[in-house]
């Protein structure tokens, strides 16, 4: 009894707030996104609102039972639950049934689970495990390679599901991995291979790798005339001018024709408004259209008749931009951004390894999550199906997100106590 | 080392900070700089739907309906929203070939791809209902109700005019109509179109990505209501203008008859005319076409717009200019040997007993007395010369009415053609031509030119003794007892009411024993005037203008039967019907009608 009051003193009542905002904002605008007069009842099961209600309080209930376990659990049976993702992960490519062009789903009788949303957590708490392991150093080779598999099997896993999306949320640990060691370089030389990447897309790939050249031609004139830099500045050309060579050829050569027109649409090579511009689109005129203050709740157009396609789950942003305008827009970013600063402090304060570890996946994993959505609705991103989460409709979604948080809420409450 | 890398949170916080701060930025571009999206989003979702308001409805004096609307659909496209549709059944359900369909698209899209088009006009009652249901499957169409028109009888078609498609020009200078919308092109539909027409409303509705109705935009707040145009009150009597055209049937010519009380036009017949209803809806071009290429002319408004010299009904107005300027008095008598004659100028004349006084000349219609009178007006001593003699007379002439323009609600009237002196010096130079060059004018030939209606107008004028109402075609806009305010005002010729008198009496006795004593009926006395036009490309045009009663009178009217000799013969039982039909609401002597009805000049020459 007395250790379950410490429980519930000790939590971090700011995380729960700040999960059960968004998920209001969340139910509220999914209300609004499908709302016609005919179904008018809050709790009609038949539409999205009304599941979607049934899965948040279903949610609520998980998250209560996982504030009553004891938070060993998580770290003993991590491997189990990256074990059991994986095996998923198998499954619904065996048995899968395919929606949208993903087969990502298992048919469990009126719940269509989605074994990839579940599998982000089996993988942070591997990699969580992993890392805190004693003796295992970020800056060791093998625990590199370790790590690199623990996130890279699951991921090649979803990408056979053709759910790219899904499997680029893994690029997340990035961040944590960075946290616990690996060199800054990863992430500037990361930083550094979209925007070349970007730019070998949009500039002719001759005129780039001229422009590479001139550059280092100054640079060899500024530098000590060594032998060594000198190679290594031509070393460093050629990588760089291979490198765009070989993203253009890629881009020609290996990517789908529909990928290639989500990626031209974002660098603006391509307007068709009617084919693959036609969400980003639509999804502008919806958030532009909303203004400051937005058209007020029910009052949105371009959601609720259907012009924002997918406007309940993966363009639900829409619904947010167009009927509360830049004020409810900027709440919410101000609530995700707040949320994900809130994690990494509270990760921080962790005096175990692994909650720490954990923390931060979790921070990264809603931030991938957040920086794909919202930047795909404003056309700052090209178009991948991914959830805004705990915002979108779904009940694999919800359900994965609110476990993934409460883990991390279940461990930090007990942060004082010895590990 | 630890406590190096917890350093590492600050950038991983700063990197969710930016990302933060460009979203921001963000949305503050694209939703409060850029209105583009706001616009984008009105046209996705907001239909600006034209109402219609149905047209206004013209009855006839006594409040009978003439012409009202009838209910069609027009199937309308904006080719923006058009995706995805069954082009095969659509072409079917409208009955058209798929080369049509790209065909017509193809010029929509040139017109313009997000206004509405229209892409089938008056589309059948069946295609409509199974469209009705259908529609939602053809994103980018919908159907517009319209209204035609419809006459409940086939009468009076020149004057009721018609109702097309608006031209692209009109659609330019007037932005009231839009491409596609209808517009009264002539007859009443024109000069009355601004009543006629009322005020399209606009209805904004809200539709979803696949074109269906969501409701209406803020409730309403913005959507105005379509007005019905005013119904108008024609002075027509349809009876009589019903009579006339049935009397006029295989004749050519026309029939106008006035109430001299106020100017209103009772009928306006102008024969061969055709079936209204021939020129509404889709086969409105077609009928057209053959109307218009019809050697007879029915498209041809007769009573406004053909001219003809007037003949002896002019001999009243050489009458009462004499009297007013002191040539001539009722015991003025000149002598007739078959014609009058001045050296080698001779113009004919009937045989009759003579030398006839003023009555007796306008009665048996004696040319030779006409010339003496005409030549003593220009002889006139007040005037220098002839030439100034003329110019008075030609005043007198104008204020019937003669020589212009009625300013009248009946477009396309014409003027007829009354010479200036500066014509004649034009024509023969100046101080070269003298009462005997225009000697013809004295009995209604030579240059002068009238039309039916300014002849009725002659008649209305003699009818009131000295003055007029211009002619006019409505008698009352929106309300029968809202008369039109313009034509109460009465036009006084400058001639002394006693000479009317005069003259009035010579026309009484036109039908008593006169020229038209044949056709003479003892229940209405009427006061009348033959004519007989002379046509140089064929037979004469026979004239006859009257009124009636005699006193108070209630009808005025003038016929013209082209091609059918003297006055008395076609024009005058024809007048005398209509009175009597107008009057007495049935006629006598059948066998009269029988004979006018029947009789076919179509084919004289």
């Amino acid at each position: 009894m007395r250790e379950e009051r410490n429980i519930f003193r000790n939590i971090d009542w700011i995380l729960v707030f700040l999960y059960l905002a968004l998920v209001v904002i969340g139910w509220i605008n999914i209300y609004a996104a499908v709302y016609n007069e005919q179904h008018g009842s809050i709790l009609d099961f038949s539409q999205r609102y009304g599941k979607q209600m049934v899965w948040i309080i279903t949610s609520i209930v998980i998250a209560l039972i996982l504030l009553m376990m004891d938070p060993k659990v998580f770290t003993a049976f991590s491997y189990f639950f990256y074990g059991i993702s994986v095996l998923s992960l198998l499954v619904v490519l065996l048995i899968g049934k395919e929606v949208s062009g993903s087969k990502s789903w298992i048919d469990l009788g009126g719940f269509d689970l989605q074994p990839s949303e579940f599998a982000k957590i089996g993988v942070n708490l591997a990699v969580a495990r992993y890392l805190s392991t004693l003796n295992i150093r970020m800056e060791d080779f093998r625990t590199k390679v370790n790590t690199f598999m623990l996130i890279g099997i699951p991921a090649i896993l979803i990408l056979f599901q053709d759910d790219t999306g899904s499997a680029l949320v893994f690029s997340a640990f990035i961040f944590v991995l960075y946290r616990e060691g690996l060199s800054g370089n990863v992430l500037i030389i990361g930083a550094l291979v979209i925007v070349l990447f970007v730019v070998a897309l949009m500039i002719n790939k001759w005129i780039i790798i001229s422009l590479l050249g001139v550059v280092a031609v100054v640079w060899f004139f500024l530098i000590k005339k060594n032998r060594r830099d000198v190679i290594s500045l031509l070393g460093l050309f050629v990588l760089v001018a291979g490198f765009v060579y070989s993203v253009d050829f890629a881009f020609h050569n290996v990517l789908e024709d529909h990928q290639k027109q989500r990626i031209n649409v974002l660098i603006g090579k391509e307007t068709d408004l009617k084919g693959a511009g036609y969400n980003v689109n639509q999804s502008k005129i919806a958030i532009g259209s909303g203004r400051f203050f937005g058209k007020g709740f029910l009052e949105g157009t371009q959601t609720k008749y259907n012009f924002v396609p997918e406007q309940s789950t993966d363009f639900i942003f829409c619904t947010v931009g167009e009927e509360h305008g830049f004020v409810g827009s900027v709440i919410v970013i101000g609530l995700f951004v707040g949320l994900f600063v809130r994690l990494v402090n509270a990760a921080e304060r962790q005096r175990s390894g692994f909650a720490r570890i954990y923390g931060y996946g979790v921070a990264s994993i809603l931030f991938i999550h957040f920086l794909i959505n919202i930047g795909m609705t404003i056309g700052l991103a090209p178009v991948i199906g991914i959830p805004l989460p705990f915002i979108s409709y779904g009940g694999s979604s919800v359900f994965a997100f609110t476990i993934l948080l409460f883990i991390f809420i279940r461990m930090d409450a007990n942060r004082l106590q010895l590990v | 080392m630890q406590k190096a890398l917890s350093k590492r949170k600050y950038v991983i916080v700063l990197i969710f900070y930016i990302t933060g701060i460009l979203f921001v930025m963000r949305l503050f571009y694209i939703q409060i700089i850029d209105r583009s999206y706001l616009l984008s989003a009105n046209s996705n979702v907001l239909r600006h739907i034209t109402q219609y308001p149905a047209r206004g409805l013209i009855y006839d004096r006594k409040g009978k309906l003439m012409v009202y609307n009838e209910a069609t659909y027009d199937l309308m496209v904006i080719p923006r929203q058009v995706k995805n549709i069954d082009t095969l059944e659509l072409c079917r359900l409208v009955g058209i070939d798929l080369p049509t369909f790209r065909d017509r698209m193809k010029k929509i899209r040139e017109y313009s791809v997000y206004r509405p088009s229209v892409f089938e006009k008056q589309i059948s009652k069946e295609a409509y209902g199974f469209l009705e249901e259908k529609l939602y499957k053809y994103q980018g169409f919908y159907v517009q109700p319209r209204t035609l028109r419809k006459y409940g009888k086939p009468i009076a078609a020149h004057t009721m005019g018609y109702v097309g498609e608006v031209s692209p020009d009109i659609c330019e200078s007037d932005p009231y109509y839009k491409s596609g919308d209808y517009i009264g092109i002539s007859g009443i539909e024109k000069s009355y179109e601004e009543n006629l027409r009322g005020h399209k409303g606009a209805k904004i509705i809200m539709v979803d990505v696949f074109n269906r109705e969501k409701g209406s935009f803020q409730d309403g707040k913005y959507d105005t209501i379509a007005e019905m145009g005013k119904n108008l009150y024609a002075s027509l009597d349809m009876e009589i203008q019903e009579y006339g055209e049935l009397l006029m049937t295989n004749k050519k010519g026309s029939i106008v008859a006035i109430e001299p009380s106020s100017g209103e036009i009772l009928a306006l017949v102008s024969s061969p005319t055709y079936d209204p209803n021939l020129l509404v809806g889709r086969v409105r071009s077609f009928n057209y076409n053959i109307l218009a290429q019809d050697s007879l002319k029915p498209l041809f408004n007769r009573a406004l717009q053909a001219t003809y010299p007037p003949g002896s009904t002019f001999k009243l107005v050489h009458a009462l200019v004499g009297l007013q300027e002191g040539v001539l008095n009722l015991q003025t008598r000149y002598g007739c040997s078959m014609g009058y004659s001045f050296g080698s100028v001779h113009v004919g004349c009937h045989a009759h007993g003579g030398p006839l006084d003023l009555i007796g000349s306008i009665a048996i219609s004696c040319n030779a007395y006409y010339c003496n009178v005409f030549r003593t007006i220009l002889d006139n001593s007040e005037f220098p010369n002839q030439a100034e003699g003329y110019r008075t007379w030609r005043n007198y002439v104008t204020s019937f009415g003669f020589g212009s323009r009625f300013d009248t609600d009946i477009p396309n009237v014409l003027s007829g053609f009354i010479p200036r002196n500066e014509y004649f010096d034009k024509y023969y130079g100046k101080n070269r031509w003298k009462f005997l060059t225009i000697i013809s004018l004295a009995i209604g030939q030579g240059e002068i030119l009238t039309t039916p209606l300014q002849l009725a107008n002659l008649a209305a004028t003699m009818a009131n003794r000295g003055y007029y109402y211009t002619p006019h075609i409505i008698k009352a806009v929106g309300d029968l007892n809202h008369q039109q305010e313009k034509y109460r005002e009465k036009h006084t010729v400058p001639i002394s009411r006693q000479y009317f008198e005069m003259v009035v009496e010579g026309m009484y006795q036109v039908v008593e024993y006169g020229t038209a004593h044949y056709y003479k009926m003892d229940s209405i006395p009427i006061c009348g005037k033959t004519g007989t036009a002379q046509n140089p490309h064929g037979k004469d045009h026979s004239i006859f203008i009257a009124f009636a009663p005699k006193d108070n009178p209630k009808i005025a009217i003038s016929v013209i039967v082209e091609n059918a000799g003297f006055g008395a013969t076609w024009a005058a039982p024809i007048a005398f019907l209509m009175i009597e039909k107008y009057l007495k609401g049935s006629i006598a002597k059948k066998e009269v009608e029988e004979r006018m009805i029947n009789g076919n000049l179509m084919n004289v020459k």
